[in-house]
């Protein structure tokens, strides 16, 4: 199979999974016990007389059957971009403009802290894996091992009780300090500041995870036989390390970043309520205590959507670079 | 019944329970004596390579500790210590003699918390962690052992499992199914099965292709025969080892659902005792003993299930041995 032949496959599929999680979004809120019309109007304290409620019904095409009418509404509507609208959180409000709102935050947090544990974690994790069983190497272990072991929101609520309640650098709470306008490089240190706590928290939760990743890659591509060719020709060992270890390591390890993901974004849930930080997470917890439905259920398929898509992007790099899998 | 299920004969020489050093196979007289005489020299066996593994020791001495707190906590703790109705201790009061954890806000000490809160979350990371590997296992290994169309299926429901954001599924269906300690159960249950699934399933189709299989098969053995004696046993260690380290995923997702509060509100976990810690201020009012007692016990456990994982893989795969 060619590349594009390559391409076309993966992107299909990805595709084809992304239509499974809407059809698997849409099941999934029709277990529901509730009335959704009881539910909507819940928030508003409204007294509907049965008349009333079933005009509502027919207004949402509730009155007709769930299959296939009203799955054929649902996935026509999201397709469209249409994700409803919030019923309780900001009443009346489409979730789209909603997740617009929220969603930069959100990108600018995981974004930075993705792009700081990934690096770090991969240098570490080359020098620990080729001076393996060195003293930074154990170090960096123990270090990653108990990382691993933690809560991100606990590791969270440790940072603000040493840099913010004991020290005071950085504030502990918010995207900016409320009450004060500041304007140009004032307001970005602002942000910057608020950054920061957040930002460390995620970069730390996962550099654990990226250095062990990192290092058992390197130390794969460290027994192959092309390695062991290398050193007999007499390539210097740093040259062995860069131009044939890394590179080949690299791979797997960014791979293996991308498909965890999915994690990154429910780690980003509990820190973004742990920081105050208004973004998708907050969003989310809110979505939660409020019950919102359409808000759980368009965030559900937002998540679902960017997991698929960091796949889909892993597969094609992986393809890009190694031409075997293409072949497969 | 089994086509070739060994004879059963009565038991009637030495049985060489406890301790006893391996008898020889010479001296056993039942098909039954030797299997379990062979069963204990493996375990033997397995024991003398484990215990080289400092972590894995490591891990288990941790284990039984918190096991002990936890049957503390279970049959002789007073429920009302941790009750506030009950207690009348100084209000978020730092560690001291009298407390030696400190106390939280309704002056309930939280090493009782602490106490109470082991019971419930290794509770919850091991039942979590039993239906995890019992549909992870079932799907691997009909997956494996059938192939055809059954594999093909039941892999895009596992791969389309694994693309699901964990965590957002999960606050979706607590939602739905209301806070309790069975919601986090059964959450955690079903959102973490496909990695197990995917795991099995690959060892299924190693095992199902090795000679012993294939005689057994030409015997006329049945499929369930096959499956029981011959596939699951050897597949078993891997499910294992993998159980080990699911447990600890399962108790650190607990943590984060109690944590956003999808937990039972009145039972006492870990994750619980974080999130009211949080919700009383305990950040910004700087009593850091209510924080980080809970989340080191967390750690420790998790750190333990995972040293614990680590060693029996290490003994599984002897590849990684040369690490």
């Amino acid at each position: 199979m060619g590349t594009r032949g390559y391409v076309l496959k993966k992107t299909i599929q990805a595709l084809l999974t992304l239509f499974a999680v809407v059809v698997f979004n849409f099941l999934l809120f029709r277990v529901l016990p509730a009335d959704p019309v009881d539910l909507l109007t819940r928030g508003q304290g409204l007294r509907l007389s049965a008349a009333d409620k079933v005009a509502l019904r027919h207004e949402y095409g509730l009155d007709k059957p769930v299959f296939p009418n009203q799955l054929i509404i649902y996935v026509e509507q999201t397709f469209q971009g249409n994700l409803g609208t919030s019923i309780i959180l900001d009443e009346g409000r489409k979730v789209t403009s909603l997740f617009a709102e929220f969603a930069v935050p959100t990108l600018v947090l995981v974004g930075t802290s993705t792009i700081f544990s990934t690096i770090f974690g991969i240098l570490m994790g080359i020098y620990g894996g080729w001076r393996r069983g060195g003293k930074f190497d154990m170090f960096a272990m123990g270090f990653s091992l108990i990382l691993y072991a933690m809560p991100e929101f606990w590791l969270g609520m440790l940072l603000i009780l040493l840099f913010s309640t004991s020290l005071g650098w950085f504030p502990s709470s918010g995207r900016a300090t409320v009450g004060v306008d500041y304007t140009g490089m004032g307001h970005f240190t602002d942000m910057l500041n608020h950054l920061f706590l957040p930002c460390l928290t995620l970069t730390l939760a996962y550099l654990g995870e990226y250095y062990l990743i990192m290092r058992s890659s390197l130390l794969d591509v460290l027994g192959e036989d092309y390695i062991t060719t290398a050193r007999a020709k007499g390539v210097r060992e740093k040259f062995v390390l860069r131009r044939h270890a890394v590179r080949n390591a690299l791979l797997p390890t960014i791979t293996l970043i991308a498909l965890s993901f999915g994690f990154v974004l429910g780690g980003a849930i509990t820190v973004e309520f742990v920081f105050g930080y208004k973004g998708l997470g907050g969003l989310t917890y809110e979505a939660l205590l409020s019950q919102d439905l359409p808000v759980l259920q368009g965030i559900f398929l937002i998540a679902s959507a960017a997991v698929i898509f960091m796949n889909l992007f892993s597969d094609l790099i992986y393809g890009y670079f190694d031409p075997r899998v293409r072949k497969a | 019944m089994p086509v070739l299920a060994p004879p059963i004969a009565p038991s009637t020489g030495p049985t060489g329970a406890g301790d006893e050093p391996p008898v020889s196979l010479g001296q056993l007289r039942s098909a039954r004596q030797i299997t379990w005489a062979r069963r204990r020299r493996a375990m033997a066996r397995f024991w003398r390579q484990y215990r080289r593994n400092k972590m894995g020791i490591a891990g288990i001495a941790i284990l039984v500790f918190f096991a002990g707190v936890a049957l503390f906590a279970a049959l002789i703790q007073d429920p009302n210590s941790v009750n506030p109705s009950y207690v009348s201790g100084p209000v978020r009061h730092p560690p001291s003699l009298k407390y030696p954890l400190g106390t939280d806000n309704f002056g309930v000490s939280v090493l009782s918390l602490v106490i109470a809160g082991s019971k419930i979350s290794l509770l919850v990371g091991l039942t979590a962690s039993v239906i995890t590997m019992m549909i992870g296992a079932v799907v691997g290994v009909v997956a494996g052992y059938r192939g055809g169309a059954v594999d093909t299926v039941l892999m895009r429901i596992t791969d389309f499992g694994l693309v699901l954001p964990w965590l957002a599924l999960a606050i979706v269906l607590a939602s739905i199914m209301g806070p309790s300690l069975t919601t986090i159960i059964l959450v955690i249950g079903l959102t973490s099965w496909p990695g197990t699934a995917r795991l099995v399933r690959s060892q299924v189709l190693s095992v199902r292709e090795r000679p012993f299989v294939e005689r057994s098969r030409a015997l006329g053995a049945s499929d369930r025969h096959l499956i029981a004696y011959h596939v699951l046993p050897n597949v078993m260690p891997v499910i294992l080892a993998n159980a080990v380290l699911t447990v600890a995923i399962a108790i650190l997702s607990e943590t984060s659902l109690s944590f956003l509060g999808l937990g039972d509100p009145l039972t006492v976990s870990w994750g619980w005792i974080i999130e009211k810690a949080f919700a009383g201020g305990a950040t910004t009012l700087g009593a850091w003993w209510w924080i980080m007692s809970p989340g080191v016990c967390i750690v420790l456990v998790v750190l333990a299930f995972t040293f614990i994982g680590f060693a029996l893989d290490e003994i599984i795969n002897p590849r990684l041995r040369e690490r």
